[in-house]
């Protein structure tokens, strides 16, 4: 099958909008994608048609609810080659799921004499929280460096994990600032090498949304997930994790559904993954979810990846070449993802950003929740176009032509 | 665009005024950021007689930002503490959409009402007026420096 992104683009009912007479060009899908009118229309068959609590209602509509929620359940499984359904557990977002990792195993386990493993590549959903269990419980928090090459250092990677006192890993699986695609098996690799009994937590918030994941394959522990990126709604994410793990685990949040009895003595949890859905859950975001699966497999996975492959090239080559751009991140499309940040001379991303809007194009400016990375690259903010299925070259010129009108506009 | 980035907007943007790293005799220096956009203001205060006597900003951010803090030390040089606190309060105001009572004292500030209308870009407008509103009142507080974060 082709890649028609004209086609595509008619399942989106908010780019058919105008802005000022122009037509709306979304650039900002790293931060949160457009809906398709399949997943709209999952989310509707819930709410017109099957609306009841799941998980406790002895009727049909409930048991029908219920059916479809846990069939959300093992179809994102097999979405993201999850080991198991049970090994799925339906959180708000990355961050959520992060947090849970974070509370029922890294705070529960680790303490003074131990380290996690972090970068400074990290969206601050893979970094707050492990600093923030690192002041709690005298963890140590080590962070790999960036290299000069937008890659992570994995010569200094090596060195802080020499002493074997690393016993957790969080690393992302492709940043949203700079787009590089990491090298998860390596990296995981050489972590296991110095500990094989190293826990590993991956954020693949910007990564499942645009590149075949095989979560089994890459063996980790953990691996976090957010469906408004990827073409599903908000409010709905996932924690992805190996089943042995979560029975080794209390829970996080405690509540209704996450338990097997309860007295005033004694209260027995459920099994995963209910152990770590408590209270009433997000239902027709499950469904909507559901849906987003179906639609991103019917593209296919790897005709996503080659689409924006190319589309990447095209828009880093341009805006490389463009006068007073500055392109942060990997080059080569073969190792970065279709989030590119840049700077424009003498113009602040804010006044960019405001620019962009007045030609019709959407682009986050900010530091994007990465501040050790801006710190890093010696900037305060930046500005960043990130693509996804419904973009096509028809969409850099927009935002070429806006970056110029900016240089021009602001010019000292 | 032509409704927020008024010409004398830009002018300040392009041509700051009393922009400066450092000022003789120094009396306070406050220290603004606002982290959600990367704004960074360094305002520095040098008080005589109960009369702002000198003001020099320096920092980092959009042009909104550095614009409004530019046309504040121009509007604010030269007046008693007090009346330049009214002053500061006369600004806030107008970015919360009520018109200026002393169009004439805010002199180019008054330009920036237009950015009362984009929501997201008040705090930047505000940004300079606020500092200088901090240094006074650090200034009276007896203190010669103070930091603030807006976390928005």
């Amino acid at each position: 099958m082709t890649f028609d992104v004209a086609t595509i683009r008619k399942q989106y009912p908010t780019l058919q909008q105008e802005v000022d007479g122009r037509r709306l060009v979304y650039l900002d899908s790293a931060a949160s994608s457009q809906t398709p009118e399949a997943v709209l229309d999952a989310m509707d068959v819930y709410y017109r048609r099957l609306r009841a609590n799941v998980e406790r209602g002895v009727y049909r509509l409930s048991e029908e609810a219920t059916g479809r929620y846990e069939a959300a359940r093992a179809r994102l499984a097999r979405f993201v080659g999850a080991p198991s359904p049970d090994g799925v557990v339906f959180t708000r977002n990355v961050t959520e799921a992060i947090n849970l990792v974070a509370y029922s195993w890294v705070r529960r386990r680790l303490g003074p004499g131990d380290a996690v493993l972090t970068t400074a590549m990290e969206h601050h959903a893979n970094f707050v929280p492990w600093w923030h269990a690192a002041q709690d419980t005298g963890v140590e928090l080590r962070i790999v460096p960036v290299r000069e090459d937008f890659h992570l250092d994995v010569e200094a990677m090596e060195a802080l994990l020499a002493d074997g006192k690393v016993r957790f890993l969080a690393l992302g699986h492709v940043s949203n600032v700079l787009g590089t695609i990491n090298p998860l098996r390596e990296l995981i690799a050489l972590a296991r090498a110095a500990n094989p009994e190293v826990v590993v937590l991956v954020d693949g918030a910007q990564a499942v949304p645009h590149l075949p994941v095989d979560v089994a394959a890459l063996d980790v522990d953990f691996y976090g997930i957010t469906g408004h990126k990827m073409l599903g709604p908000t409010g709905i994410g996932a924690l992805i994790a190996k089943p042995e793990r979560l029975e080794q685990m209390p829970p996080f949040l405690t509540g209704g559904s996450m338990i097997l009895d309860v007295s005033a003595e004694q209260v027995v949890w459920n099994h995963p993954p209910h152990r770590f859905e408590a209270g009433t859950p997000m239902i027709a975001e499950a469904f909507g979810l559901h849906a987003a699966c179906d639609v991103l497999d019917e593209l296919g996975m790897h005709e996503v990846r080659a689409h924006e492959r190319g589309l990447v090239a095209t828009f880093v080559d341009a805006l490389v070449a463009a006068d007073g751009v500055t392109v942060y991140g990997p080059t080569d499309p073969d190792q970065r993802s279709g989030a590119i940040s840049f700077a424009v001379d003498g113009v602040h991303p804010h006044d960019l950003g405001a620019m962009l809007d007045s030609y019709g194009v959407c682009i986050r400016v900010g530091h994007h929740c990465a501040k050790p990375l801006m710190r890093w690259l010696g900037v305060n903010a930046t500005a960043r176009a990130s693509l996804y299925v419904y973009n096509d070259v028809d969409d850099l010129a927009p935002l070429l032509e806006g970056i110029e009108a900016a240089r021009r506009f602001f010019a000292r | 665009m032509d409704d927020l980035y008024q010409e004398i907007i830009l002018d300040h943007y392009r041509r700051p005024k009393n922009r400066a790293p450092q000022l003789d005799g120094e009396d306070v220096h406050v220290h603004h950021s606002n982290p959600l956009c990367g704004d960074e203001l360094d305002l520095r205060l040098r008080v005589r007689d109960g009369r702002i006597d000198g003001l020099v900003f320096d920092g980092e951010g959009c042009s909104i930002s550095q614009a409004s803090a530019s046309a504040m030390t121009d509007a604010g040089l030269d007046r008693d503490l007090d009346d330049a606190l009214a002053l500061a309060e006369d600004f806030r105001q107008l970015m919360h959409g009520t018109p200026a009572t002393r169009p004439d004292d805010l002199r180019d500030g008054v330009v920036f009402e237009g950015v009362a209308r984009f929501p997201v870009r008040v705090k930047c407008a505000l940004l300079g007026w606020m500092a200088v509103r901090d240094a006074i009142e650090t200034y009276l507080a007896g203190a010669s420096d103070h930091a603030v974060t807006y976390d928005d």
